[in-house]
């Protein structure tokens, strides 16, 4: 299984039978161990990883660091859950440390970004301060490196 | 004067000439070849060994080192040595750091052979044994292991070729070019007739990080030293070195592990020829061993799925090949072709641009198979398999 999920997080577009030329399992084996890993929700999804410098518009992403109110019961997770679920927000993290959630903000631009915190996040009941800092340029994206152009330079036969 | 090639020295004349080296020229001669000929990882080293050596050039670190190489790094690799291989050496007297684990080759045949000594190997094998052996003025005696066998070497075939002039034993586990893996009860027949005979053991350990064991490899599988079965210690020189495993060719860092006696016999060869082996590659490697093994792991496992495609698709085109454990190479028996191995890399190389190497370049026992290396992208590899395909079908 866990041969499965490392293949899955590296090349996610996998046919059955590709993977199971991998793993030397059969196709049928592939395809039950997949729903398995459905069912338990250990896969969440499937996307490319882009370089936004190849996106036509140039969209805006944002780490803000919020610092929340710990509630009685359930500490962080009803306010994390609740600020994950607007559509901006492409990855939540309760953290350790200085601030308790990373949230990564994607917009169309600047102040789109800017008026999702001022006016949704920090206006929330329980949040205590933002910070926001806005991304620049992508160097490495979910493990790919980006404008990576390694050549083969290995001689063609050696011993 | 007299014609320049009458000036070589008798013993180097002697050695032919490598048939990789042939078959080199002619696929240097193409473009766009899909090589499975070569000899190493497709890896670059990883990063933070890369870093590593970065670092040390930034501090300056550009001397001489100590000629055994840098206590830290003996400290270091006889520590792994003990974890890998259940070994355990003195980095004080009995760890020698190499320029790869070919130098270490050659110092082992030069300070333990005299004229005439006789030294028993197995072929097919790593190209350089024979030479290394005839170079030091030893005479080398192979063995050949059999597809058949899925070449394991026999103990009984060893004890046929020792006389009262053998002095060594070389084995390399798992092997190059074939990925065999030799089962422990035969390697304890084989300590056995080492010690019967008084035979020193040069044992060449430098794929035994690339095993795959159950669950069709993904799991790694375990490597047995022969320097690990009872009274070997004694009588072995472990070699072993950092450019498979680590994906370092070109850091040419290697290493011997032997009794005190026989590393300073070693050194003695080394101080004079090489000094040290460099320091940035030295330093790079204790970052290799202290924080490696988590890459290492994940190259393992790459190669790993790359076996299992290369497994499959052999045996879908029906070219008999068996599983090796270890190593990165599979070597295909294509003697149902009815073409030699020079034959079959030749055409396969000439219609379908990829090429292989013949197995004889490997040893007499190599004819009739070829060996195709996976350390290459999943994707060629794909690629690279689909033209085997069409190139078989049309035999």
């Amino acid at each position: 299984m866990d041969a499965l999920l490392e293949l899955l997080q590296k090349e996610g577009r996998l046919t059955a039978s590709q993977m199971a030329d991998r793993l030397g399992k059969s196709e049928a084996e592939i395809e039950s161990m997949m729903s398995e890993l459905r069912e338990k929700g250990a896969i969440l999804g499937f996307h490319a990883v882009i370089d936004p410098e190849h996106l036509g518009e140039s969209p805006v992403s944002a780490l803000i660091e919020v610092k929340l109110t710990p509630e009685r019961d359930g500490g962080f997770d009803r306010m994390a859950r609740r600020i994950a679920k607007f559509d901006q927000v492409s990855s939540c993290y309760l953290m350790s440390g200085g601030y308790d959630l990373a949230v990564i903000v994607e917009g169309d631009d600047l102040r789109e970004v800017a008026r999702f915190v001022s006016e949704k996040l920090s206006t929330l009941d329980g949040v205590i301060s933002t910070a926001t800092h806005f991304q620049l340029k992508v160097y490495k994206q979910s493990g790919f490196l980006a404008s990576d152009t390694s050549e083969d330079e290995r001689l063609p036969v050696t011993p | 004067m007299k014609p320049l090639e009458e000036r070589i020295a008798d013993q180097v004349r002697n050695i032919p000439r490598s048939g990789i080296r042939d078959f080199f020229e002619l696929v240097q001669g193409r473009d766009d070849v899909i090589s499975l000929g070569v000899g190493e990882p497709d890896f670059s080293a990883p990063w933070h060994i890369r870093e590593a050596a970065i670092y040390s050039l930034e501090k300056g670190q550009t001397s001489y080192t100590s000629n055994l190489g840098l206590l830290s790094l003996r400290e270091s690799i006889a520590k792994y040595v003990e974890k890998q291989f259940h070994v355990s050496y003195d980095p004080a007297s009995e760890v020698l750091v190499t320029v790869g684990v070919s130098e270490a080759l050659d110092l082992v045949c030069r300070a333990l052979l005299n004229p005439g000594d006789e030294v028993i190997y197995h072929e097919p094998c790593y190209v350089s044994y024979s030479p290394s052996i005839a170079l030091a003025y030893g005479k080398p005696v192979a063995i050949q292991t059999r597809v058949e066998d899925e070449f394991v070497l026999k103990a009984e075939d060893i004890a046929e070729k020792i006389t009262d002039r053998t002095r060594l034993l070389f084995l390399n586990f798992p092997t190059n070019p074939t990925g065999a893996v030799e089962p422990v009860d035969e390697l304890q027949k084989i300590a056995d007739l080492a010690i019967e005979h008084d035979l020193i053991v040069i044992s060449d350990e430098i794929y035994s990080e690339l095993l795959y064991g159950e669950d069709s490899g993904m799991k790694p599988g375990t490597h047995v030293s022969i320097a690990s079965l009872p009274g070997m210690q004694e009588r072995t020189v472990l070699l072993h070195g950092f450019s498979k495993a680590f994906a370092m060719t070109g850091f040419r860092l290697g290493y011997a592990c032997a009794p005190p006696v026989l590393t300073e016999a070693m050194m003695k060869i080394h101080q004079y020829s090489m000094l040290c082996a460099p320091m940035m590659s030295q330093v790079a490697a204790i970052e290799a061993l202290e924080n490696g093994a988590g890459e290492v792991e994940k190259m393992r496992r790459a190669y790993a799925r790359r076996r299992n495609l290369m497994l499959k698709r052999f045996e879908e085109m029906g070219v008999p090949c068996f599983a090796p454990g270890g190593a990165f190479y599979m070597f295909p028996d294509i003697r149902k072709f009815g073409l030699t191995s020079q034959e079959f890399a030749m055409r396969l190389l000439e219609e379908e641009d990829v090429a292989v190497v013949p197995g004889d370049a490997f040893g007499e026992a190599g004819q009739g198979c070829v060996r195709a290396c996976y350390a290459t992208s999943y994707e060629q590899l794909e690629i690279a398999l689909d033209k085997i395909e069409s190139f078989v079908k049309r035999l």
